[in-house]
């Protein structure tokens, strides 16, 4: 059993008791809420007479269903207009603050809550979402829930959650060039498998970790979910300091920021901390990582043969032969050269600032190739502003990008971003399910937002490292 | 501590519905398409639509369609029930249609929780079992189906047989604590006291 980890201090600061059933009740520090899973839990308040208990740790924002083009209302999807009409109710009734599209605030949630600062360190954050796990970046406990548990929270702010297990996954070494945070947990989650995290959650350190950004730390934390880990998380350093120190719930407040630092530090995990496992990982072993099949799982290094079915273990045999199959890969072959139609830049992994940045240094000064329509879908509407403020939106777009508004849009195809028929997209989202953007016969390849700019311009999956260099007049 | 508001559910008494098959998806119990909505309110029309309905929305064969089993509460199900996507669209379609229990081989884990969280006993047999009780309810289509949790029997006709209701659920469901959203209110006290501890909440 764990001891002294971030996750055993920041359980028990939470927990209120245990309950009969053997879970243990959690308060719950932030609630974030979204069109989609939110409604019907409502509802289910409603039909009880119960009142939000603390409409003020609770947040609410529109991602999943938003359009990224035309955003006048009503939207012109009914069902959309619907349920965005029915989160603005839900939220102006009980007194949650709603980061409409009118704000300037709006984004994808996982988004939204770093960027204000309303997520921080050794903090619950819940939300009817499975990528919920991107906050534990900050060194919060944060996991996604499911709809009664949304009701749990909003008539009680408070969750029933069995403990888990802690495995600690270390990432040894420096990052080569051209390799990210994307890289480093599709390598993860190809050597523990989809399943390996079960029963966890991941604390994600070590050199390689340590050294990321916060952006980073989130892509990593962000898959957690898709290695079967609920949650993971990086324990708070100078680097998280440094971030919340300029949000909107930090930049004015100081006095509030050093008394929240004390709390800070003393819930990192100990460095004489017992943990359930212990995996190491050599950073400086991994090259730029691209899925051949249809499970997060499915990965290899872009140098890499993709494997014969035969030569995997007996249960993933068939599920291989099956995504093979689907994909349209060879075994044998490398994925570099396989042709990509379409090119998207966005989702809750992947569309922050520093992505588009370095998406854009490659996409600079070139053309999208002609058989590819290409986007962009920044995570949220402050990242757009910043971006369009360094001009990042002008090099996508005469590189041929389309330049978006913020949502989820094509990670999950829920509105009218879709992939079409057996188009193959280069993807810097976090799942490649078979008809997870839109089409049941379409094919995602995950990668990098620096894998994703390159085969934009190339009209195939490529090595971002062989890329060759363009000059471009300053 | 008092839980005293959460009903326990030590029986369901009622007529069944029968419905056969194997690995019946919860894509089949409410298709996708339906989940597109604000609330649950209205699901139980659409609970196992596109079996009941083809593509002109004429009526196919289907139990959930026919007169005889309109009243019935209790489904009566094969193996692997639930299983698929997680979503608890479909034991809340099922539930608003009318059913209050299900007896089948096996269940889908997350589709047995979320019933659980609804008070729906998901209560298992063998194969032979099950397959005499769907029988029996398309013989006698208002006849009386006893589940006793507690006991763990199912009572119906002339007979009495051993079913098996997973001890956590059979004890959530006996002693009335399933209900997670009424066994935390209850704690009311405690949850404040835990909210002041914690230097990052401020009081509401
Ligand atoms: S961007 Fe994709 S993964 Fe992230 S919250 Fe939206 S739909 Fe889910």
């Amino acid at each position: 059993m764990s001891k002294n980890t971030l996750y055993d201090k920041v359980w028990d600061h939470h927990k209120v008791t245990t309950l009969p059933n053997g879970q243990d009740q959690l308060f719950v520090g932030l609630h974030l809420i979204h069109e989609v899973t939110s409604p019907q839990a409502f509802g289910m308040l409603r039909e009880r007479d119960i009142e939000v208990a603390r409409p003020d740790l609770t947040h609410a924002t529109v991602d999943h269903i938003v359009p990224t083009d035309d955003r006048d209302r009503p939207f012109k999807n009914e069902a959309a207009e619907e349920m965005m009409a029915e989160l603005e109710e839900n939220a102006r009734k009980a007194g949650i603050q709603f980061d409409d599209p009118t704000t300037g605030n709006q984004g994808i949630v996982h988004v939204i809550g770093p960027e204000q600062g309303l997520t921080q360190p050794g903090m619950t954050i819940v939300c009817g979402d499975s990528h919920t796990s991107t906050h534990g970046a900050f060194g919060a406990l944060a996991f996604g829930i499911g709809t009664s548990q949304i009701r749990d929270v909003l008539a009680t702010q408070t969750i029933a959650m069995d403990k888990k297990k802690v495995r600690k996954i270390e990432v040894t070494g420096e990052l080569g060039e051209g390799v990210t945070a994307k890289d480093i947990i599709l390598t993860i989650i190809r050597k523990l498998g989809t399943d390996g995290g079960v029963g966890y959650v991941y604390e994600y350190a070590g050199e390689a970790i340590e050294s990321l950004g916060m952006e980073g730390r989130m892509s990593i934390c962000n898959m957690s979910i898709e290695g079967g880990a609920r949650a993971g998380y990086v324990n708070p350093d100078e680097t998280t300091y440094k971030w919340l120190k300029e949000t909107d719930e930090f930049k004015d407040d100081p006095e509030r920021f050093d008394e929240l630092k004390a709390y800070w530090e003393s819930i990192k995990s100990d460095d004489d901390a017992d943990y359930d496992d212990v995996v190491t990982i050599d950073g400086s072993a991994i090259e730029p990582v691209v899925t051949w099949g249809t499970t997060p799982g499915q990965g290899i290094g872009i140098s890499e043969p993709i494997p014969e079915p035969e030569s995997l273990a007996a249960d993933k045999q068939e599920t291989a032969r099956r995504a093979q199959e689907h994909m349209r890969v060879t075994p044998g072959e490398t994925m570099a050269g396989y042709d990509i139609d379409v090119a998207f830049l966005g989702s809750c992994t992947n569309a922050r600032l520093p992505d588009l940045r370095a998406a854009a240094e490659i996409v600079k000064g070139r053309q999208v190739d002609d058989s590819v329509r290409a986007m962009v879908v920044p995570g949220s509407q402050r990242v757009k502003a910043a971006a369009e403020q360094e001009g990042l939106d002008e090099i996508f777009t005469e590189a041929g990008f389309d330049w978006r508004d913020a949502g989820c849009s094509m990670c999950l195809g829920m509105n009218d971003d879709q992939l079409v028929g057996d188009e193959a997209c280069a993807s810097s989202s976090n799942r490649n399910f078979v008809g997870r953007q839109g089409s049941k016969d379409g094919r995602t390849v995950l990668m990098s937002p620096l894998m994703v700019a390159a085969a934009a311009v190339t009209g195939e999956v490529t090595d971002v490292r062989e890329l060759p260099k363009v000059e471009v007049e300053q | 501590m008092s839980t005293d508001e959460i009903p326990s559910v030590k029986q369901v008494s009622g007529s069944g519905i029968p419905v056969r098959g194997n690995d019946i998806d919860t894509d089949q119990i409410i298709p996708a398409r339906f989940m597109k909505v604000v609330t649950f309110d209205g699901l139980g029309e659409f609970a196992f639509f596109d079996l009941r309905f083809d593509d002109e929305d004429n009526e196919k064969d289907h139990p959930f369609n026919e007169p005889q089993y309109q009243d019935a509460n209790v489904l009566v199900v094969n193996a692997n029930f639930g299983c698929g996507s997680s979503r608890e669209h479909a034991p809340q379609a099922l539930m608003r249609w009318g059913i209050d229990a299900v007896i089948g081989e096996s269940f889908a884990e997350i589709f047995a929780g979320n019933c659980l969280a609804l008070g729906i006993p998901t209560v298992t047999a063998d194969t032979e079992t099950i397959e005499e009780l769907q029988s029996w309810v398309e013989e006698n289509p208002d006849g009386d189906i006893d589940i006793d949790v507690a006991a763990e029997t199912v009572t119906y006709g002339e007979k009495s047989v051993d079913v098996t209701v997973n001890e956590a659920q059979r004890k959530a469901l006996v002693d009335g604590i399933w209900d997670t959203t009424a066994l935390m209110k209850s704690n009311t006290e405690s949850i404040a006291k835990t909210a002041e501890s914690l230097p990052y909440v401020e009081s509401a």
